[in-house]
């Protein structure tokens, strides 16, 4: 192939005139652009499994909301005639030892444990931006203070304050309220979500755009509100789909530990712990059935969680 | 290095300390107290039994007492149960929980960063699919749940395998099966990004070109690194294992520590409930500890970095 | 001069989501016994996929072989099993890379680090192994090697570590060393360190080296050969001397003199090849170089022209190169 160009003949004077400026161009970009969050869209989009929780959740809400009213029983009636009656036409998931339906306990359950879960989630999302945004603005000595106390507080066993402040709030027997189980599930579990704000906040911090806003004369609030919380999105988004199902599980755990919702109110975790005696008699069906929802929100959350997570990686980009 | 091990030693102290005393004044800000309950007794009876316990001094005199008994290890006596104190129940069920919990993290530590390890090396492929399938019904399914349908569905069909109880090594089976899902779960997951991320690393490379084996790049190079961050959550997943057992001693009656504290709660029983609490957190902060400290001696790096300080 | 290594007609492509990138298109050269060959050219003009090509160290997939040989010592590597290329790796050819500080393992004792190869490939016991990562310390002169084999990785500095993988790559007295922009990342005091050691090295155990770089300083400083590659291919390919004195291909004269001299005047601008090389996923029909070249003429847009032979060791692959060209030869800036 090393053959003399010369030789090559019968080419027209003319080609080896100057090139035309318009043909060219070297900064030409030829790869088509990707905007981000369109990008994060189509990625997730590929991830089939993080498709299926979505589904699952989407499905979940409405169900949670609109799900009692495909039939006509309520939650809290009871049916003595009816007690311990497996799923048929009538009662599409049985019912429990009380007679009640349980398709409508467990949408009602299903409601619970999803309101728990998102605002637990608001919560600390709130809290941490705030204490980690403040952290991350903050001068070093506070700064550090701050990321000790908080610490401090993430070294307390998560599950163990949910436990307590359960059993010191709530009267022997009724049930935890609402706001006691929010106030306890969140008592620790905003500090990730601080830490990460922060370790976002000083990594943009220091970042070109930060710097060019402050000289131009632009306050710490107002580049912590436009720049630094837009950027931060990402990761604060994938740790709120996996706040929502920590959430849920420790309701869960606490329902079956009696010291769920006040009766005849009940959430999926209650569900179960009052299904557990069938087992025995052969009723397993009612602690499956309210386990298999519980399984499947955090299977959704969680797989969700995991696929906003891939697709908000820039090094997994392709 | 002394250093920031003395700084390591005086924080888990203050988080120690913060526990305890939240643990105090929680179980005192209950309304009424522990014996109104118990039907009408006669008055003198009633006061006697709050001197008992010390429940007649000022919050912050009791306060102080309970923190001097605690440093003597004395974590005081059950209200509800008359032969036992809270130090007894804890000898009696923390060997059965400790020693079902280190089943349970056997498994989870054998199995967990090798599903991780082979899902990352078969990176989309099928052992990847089935590894992380594993991993996300281990994080989707509560404990209990897994638990219940252990019973369902082994224990009921396979005949020495029994629904519960506890004294052979047949009876820790399932309940340690059940209770080590959810951190296998979190190692296999965390193993995978782990690994995925190291064998992207420079030094992988080199040892490719060294024209030693796969299995050895693998092995020596590419697992040696990527567990260390496993390890350093090694802390927070015995803490899971230590709160999966409460629910798993529960659904299986395994007379362990878990058992005490969710009888405890459904007796209210408050010095019981309190003593069960803050030694689990004692637990739990020394384990965080000595993996903190575990890991520094691991990783050869963090010697240098330290003491740079 | 007698051929140790010989590509052919090597073509490396990625597949990535937007399609193929052909990262590497159709390259012929070789390097002869005891002969130091520069591969030069811009960051992603295909040099260090070209490296890693000979070890097969791309990671397949994404990256795949589309055409080509690559002999070593008259064998095909490319058809090589696996096993078969895990006894030339780190035995026969061994590589440099470019950057000391990731290039370690972190958690591995540097001896153990050096002498992990040779012990697999020549069976060594535990005590000449350790005898020997000394040995080898000792050659690329770091200080107190007795302690230094136990020590870890953060332990060194740059330039220490950029010696240790010099020994890493030298242990096993390879016939091919593969240097991947070995000095980039290291001080310039250091870079000159290095390169005296890597040359010295050589003269001892005579073997060949393939330096990947974009720095011309070094490639004057070490090399016998000089091959210019640009966006995936190469061309021009020549002798030091010829490359430095008498370059054929404008972009070859464009890299030199976008070389700062000592001899520049203060006010004088320092010399850059305006624009970007084009983007592989689509690559040009014609010469790769036509939207960045000065002389460029009409027929270059839509013709890669052949290579043209100087003489024996001096070719180069531009239209310039044709009779009919040489009218326009006087207008070059």
């Amino acid at each position: 192939m090393d053959n003399n160009l010369s030789s090559i003949k019968d080419l027209s004077p003319d080609l080896f005139q100057p090139a035309l400026k318009e043909d060219r161009d070297s900064d030409r970009i030829r790869r088509p652009s990707i905007k981000y969050w369109p990008d994060v869209w189509r990625r997730l989009k590929q991830n089939r499994l993080a498709m299926v929780g979505l589904s699952i959740i989407i499905i979940m809400l409405f169900m949670s909301i609109f799900g009692p009213l495909f039939n006509k029983f309520s939650y809290y009636e009871q049916n003595y005639d009816l007690i311990n009656n497996h799923p048929d036409t009538v009662h599409w998931f049985g019912t429990d030892e009380l007679g009640r339906d349980l398709f409508t306990r467990v949408w009602f359950g299903a409601r619970y444990s999803l309101i728990i879960g998102v605002l637990a989630a608001t919560i600390d999302f709130i809290i941490g931006v705030i204490y980690g945004g403040l952290s991350g603005m903050a001068t070093r000595r506070i700064d550090n203070i701050m990321m000790r106390i908080a610490e401090v507080v993430y070294s307390i066993p998560y599950l163990l304050i949910v436990i307590l402040l359960s059993v010191a709030f709530s009267s022997e027997g009724a049930g935890t309220s609402m706001f006691v189980l929010i106030l306890a599930m969140t008592l620790t579990d905003w500090v990730p979500m601080a830490i990460l704000v922060r370790g976002q906040v000083l990594q943009l911090k220091e970042s070109e755009y930060s710097l060019a806003a402050e000289s131009l004369g632009a306050s710490k609030g107002w580049i912590l509100r436009k720049h630094i919380i837009p950027n931060t999105m990402g990761p604060i988004l994938v740790n709120i789909t996996l706040t929502i199902p920590r959430a849920i599980f420790a309701e869960a755990t606490l329902g079956f530990l009696g010291l769920g919702f006040q009766a005849p109110r009940s959430s999926l975790g209650s569900l179960a712990n009052d299904g557990l005696a069938g087992i025995a008699v052969g009723n397993a069906y009612q602690i499956i059935i309210p386990a298999l929802f519980i399984s499947l929100i955090m299977f959704a959350f969680n797989v969700l969680g995991d696929g906003l997570r891939d697709a908000l990686d820039p090094r997994l980009r392709k | 290095m002394s250093r920031y091990l003395l700084k390591r030693t005086i924080m888990s102290i203050i988080t120690l300390w913060t526990i305890v005393t939240i643990t105090f004044f929680l179980m005192h800000s209950i309304p009424g107290d522990p014996f109104r309950k118990e039907g009408k007794m006669p008055v003198s009876v009633y006061e006697n039994l709050l001197k008992k316990y010390g429940l007649d001094r000022p919050l912050s005199e009791q306060y102080v007492i309970y923190l001097k008994n605690l440093l003597k290890g004395d974590f005081g006596d059950s209200m509800k149960s008359k032969v036992e104190t809270v130090n007894d129940m804890i000898r009696r069920g923390f060997p059965v929980s400790a020693y079902l919990g280190l089943e349970a993290l056997l498994i989870a530590l054998v199995f967990g960063p090798a599903l991780g390890a082979l899902a990352a090396l078969y990176q989309n492929k099928l052992p990847d699919y089935i590894s992380m399938i594993i991993a996300i019904i281990g994080i989707s399914v509560p404990s209990f749940i897994m638990g219940t349908v252990l019973i369902q569905f082994v224990a009921k069909n396979v005949s020495w395998i029994p629904i519960g109880g506890w004294g052979e090594f047949r009876h820790t089976i399932l309940p340690a099966i059940a209770l080590s899902l959810m951190p296998l779960a979190y190692m296999a997951r965390l193993m995978r990004s782990s690994m995925l991320e190291v064998l992207n690393q420079d030094y992988i490379k080199t040892a490719t070109s060294k024209g030693i084996s796969k299995s050895a790049v693998i092995l020596k190079h590419a697992v040696r690194n990527a567990i260390l961050p496993i390890i350093s959550v090694l802390g927070t997943l015995i803490s899971n294992l230590l709160v999966g057992s409460f629910v798993i001693e529960k659904i299986f009656g395994i007379p362990g520590l878990g058992k005490f504290f969710v009888q405890s709660i459904n007796n209210r029983d408050y010095t019981l409930i309190m003593g069960t609490t803050i030694f689990y957190a004692i637990i739990l902060i020394v384990l965080l500890l000595l993996v903190d400290v575990a890991y520094i001696f691991i990783d050869p790096r963090i010697k240098l970095t330290k003491e740079g300080r | 001069m007698e051929k140790l290594l010989e590509v052919k007609n090597l073509s490396v492509s990625f597949k990535t989501f937007f399609g193929e990138v052909e990262a590497v298109r159709n390259i012929n050269f070789h390097v002869g016994k005891s002969e130091t060959v520069a591969i030069v050219g811009e960051s992603g003009c295909g040099k260090s996929v070209t490296a890693n090509s000979i070890m097969q160290l791309l990671p397949m997939p994404p990256a795949f072989f589309k055409s080509g040989e690559i002999i070593f010592n008259g064998e095909n590597l490319l058809k090589k099993t696996n096993k078969e290329m895990q006894s030339i790796r780190g035995n026969e050819i061994s590589m440099v890379f470019q950057d000391p500080m990731t290039s370690l393992n972190p958690t591995m004792k540097i001896g153990k680090q050096i002498v992990e190869g040779l012990v697999k490939h020549r069976k060594l016991s535990s005590s000449e192994a350790k005898e020997k990562a000394i040995e080898m310390l000792n050659l690329v002169a770091v200080p107190q090697p007795e302690k230094r084999v136990n020590q870890y990785p953060h332990e060194f500095s740059g330039g220490m570590r950029q010696r240790v993988m010099i020994a890493l790559a030298m242990v096993s007295n390879p016939r091919l060393l593969i240097a991947d922009e070995p000095t980039t990342a290291l001080d310039v005091t250091v870079q000159a360190q290095i390169l005296e050691l890597m040359k010295e090295i050589q003269k001892k155990l005579d073997m060949s080296i393939i330096l990947i770089t974009h720095d011309l300083g070094v490639v004057a400083e070490m090399s016998d050969r000089v091959i210019v590659m640009y966006a995936g291919q190469i061309l021009e390919e020549g002798t030091s001397d010829e490359i430095f004195t008498d370059p054929k291909h404008p972009y070859t004269k464009k890299l030199l003199s976008s070389v700062p001299r000592l001899d520049m005047s203060r006010n004088e601008p320092l010399f850059s090849i305006e624009g970007t090389p084009p983007d592989l996923y689509i690559p040009p029909k014609g010469c790769s170089f036509y939207d960045r070249c000065d002389n460029a003429m009409k027929i270059c847009k839509d013709n890669m022209p052949d290579f043209d032979r100087h003489n024996n060791t001096h070719r180069s692959r531009c239209w310039l190169n044709h009779s009919m060209a040489q009218s326009t030869e006087g207008s070059e800036v």
